[in-house]
């Protein structure tokens, strides 16, 4: 059942310094909204617990994308619109573009941003798998400062994260520079489009030769949260994709994503075709590197 | 309550309102503009549909505080004098509308579609009305209402 819209309160103050005041004053009290997309579902529903929300949708300070040499830092209010509109990140970060345009449709991506997609921290979201992938650093912001820890530290456990009450996460810092690197992306959904992962793997790969010199994987929907798989990275590493050794460099990361991982039964799919799916794709992505 | 003032088809509003009411009720109770249907509610279906500041978006996922010195563009925005705009003209003639409800959500997918993109191909079509279901007609008549439309230059 729909809720009574006269039981909420929500507020938009004029800059992100009055909204950290008035985070840092009643810690908790207030739930941050954003594009709505989330939020705003949960109110249609009569699901949303929380009564008193903040507004940050209008704040300029949060909604930039600004590359330098070294990285792409993208604003926690830039929207998958403003992503997908980027030349620099359609350059050096097309996972991302790719995990964008997954996310939800035209008239959602105009309104849910970044920093929404990641605090709202399904383990199914569309983006994560290529922030994990890229290494990137998130940077989180309160009335008493900064703090930037890798992204693959935010979350803790199932719509779990290290963000505190009166903090906001302020944006997301990308790497760049992937010349030479291989870039792999693929979503399984019940159907092609708009349809929420069952599983999701991004891949980074840099060969020399046939010989994996670096590799980084990326997965949404495999265990509770989205999760780097570094124990398969780590199985993976010099090992090679030659002809003779794929076979063997299959089933060693095979071997080690179904140990490190511990997947989730939930109402998309099963745990048994999480983890057989989720070998495949990186049995996919192995084999393209050999190509 | 709030006080927000916007633009709906270009003529200025001052309402009084709760904060977190959606912008589609304030559409359809508060300015009785029941062109801008409701389907779903959970920003599935696009049938509440209506450009924002330009922008596509579900008006049932957007409070009312945050249209607060907005423009809003609703279907009985896109007429001019009586006159249908080419894009209702092409759905009409090319069977692009039958029951109504998803054709609002359609026709303001389809001019915010043009406007980024005046020369679609079949799959920018697709991907612009993803977010808009249609439970009569299939969708190959409204394709290729769209793409006549473009082809009058209709954004």
């Amino acid at each position: 059942m729909r809720s009574d819209v006269a039981q909420f309160d929500l507020s938009a103050p004029p800059s992100l310094d009055a909204v950290l005041a008035q985070l840092a004053a009643e810690p908790g009290k207030h739930t941050p909204i954003a594009g709505g997309t989330e939020l705003m579902v949960a109110l249609n529903t009569g699901r949303l617990t929380q009564h008193t929300l903040v507004s940050i949708h209008h704040l300029k300070e949060l909604r930039f994308l600004r590359a330098d040499t070294d990285a792409i830092h993208i604003g926690a209010g830039a929207t998958f619109t403003d992503i997908r509109r980027s030349a620099e990140i359609a350059a050096d970060l097309p996972l991302l573009i790719q995990s964008a345009s997954w996310t939800g449709t035209i008239a959602n991506q105009n309104r849910a941003t970044l920093g929404g997609n990641i605090c709202n921290a399904s383990p199914a979201a569309d983006t994560p798998p290529a922030l994990l992938a890229y290494g990137a650093t998130i940077t989180l912001i309160s009335k008493a400062g900064t703090r930037t820890l890798p992204y693959a530290e935010f979350h803790l456990s199932y719509k779990k994260t290290v963000l505190r009450p009166d903090e906001l996460v302020y944006s997301v810092s990308v790497p760049r520079d992937f010349a030479g690197y291989r870039q792999y992306i693929r979503k399984v959904g019940t159907r092609n489009a708009l349809a929420i992962s069952k599983i999701a793997l991004a891949g980074l790969s840099r060969l020399d030769g046939n010989k994996i010199t670096d590799i980084r994987l990326g997965a949404a929907s495999l265990t509770d949260r989205p999760v780097r798989c570094s124990a398969t990275e780590a199985a993976l590493l010099g090992k090679s994709v030659g002809p003779e050794h794929v076979d063997a460099t299959v089933r060693a990361g095979r071997a080690a994503l179904a140990s490190e991982t511990h997947t989730i039964d939930d109402i998309r799919s099963t745990a048994k075709y999480r983890a057989a799916v989720a070998g495949n794709l990186l049995e996919e992505f192995l084999r393209s590197l050999a190509a | 309550m709030s006080l927000i003032q916007l633009t709906v088809n270009g003529k200025p509003q001052r309402l009084d309102v709760p904060p977190m009411k959606r912008l589609l009720d304030l559409l359809r109770e508060d300015l009785h503009l029941t062109g801008t249907k409701e389907g779903c509610g959970e920003g599935e279906c696009g049938a509440c549909a209506v450009l924002l500041d330009g922008e596509l978006v579900n008006s049932c996922l957007v409070p009312a505080l945050q249209v607060n010195g907005s423009r809003v563009c609703t279907i009985e925005g896109v007429s001019t004098e009586g006159r249908l705009h080419p894009i209702q003209q092409c759905f009409l003639e090319r069977g692009g509308a039958q029951c109504g409800i998803c054709t609002p959500g359609m026709i303001l997918a389809t001019h915010h579609l043009l406007d980024k993109h005046p020369n679609p191909t079949l799959e920018q079509i697709q991907e612009g009305l993803a977010g808009n279901l249609c439970r009569c007609t299939g969708y190959m008549r409204i394709f290729e209402s769209v793409q006549e439309a473009a082809k009058l230059g209709a954004s």
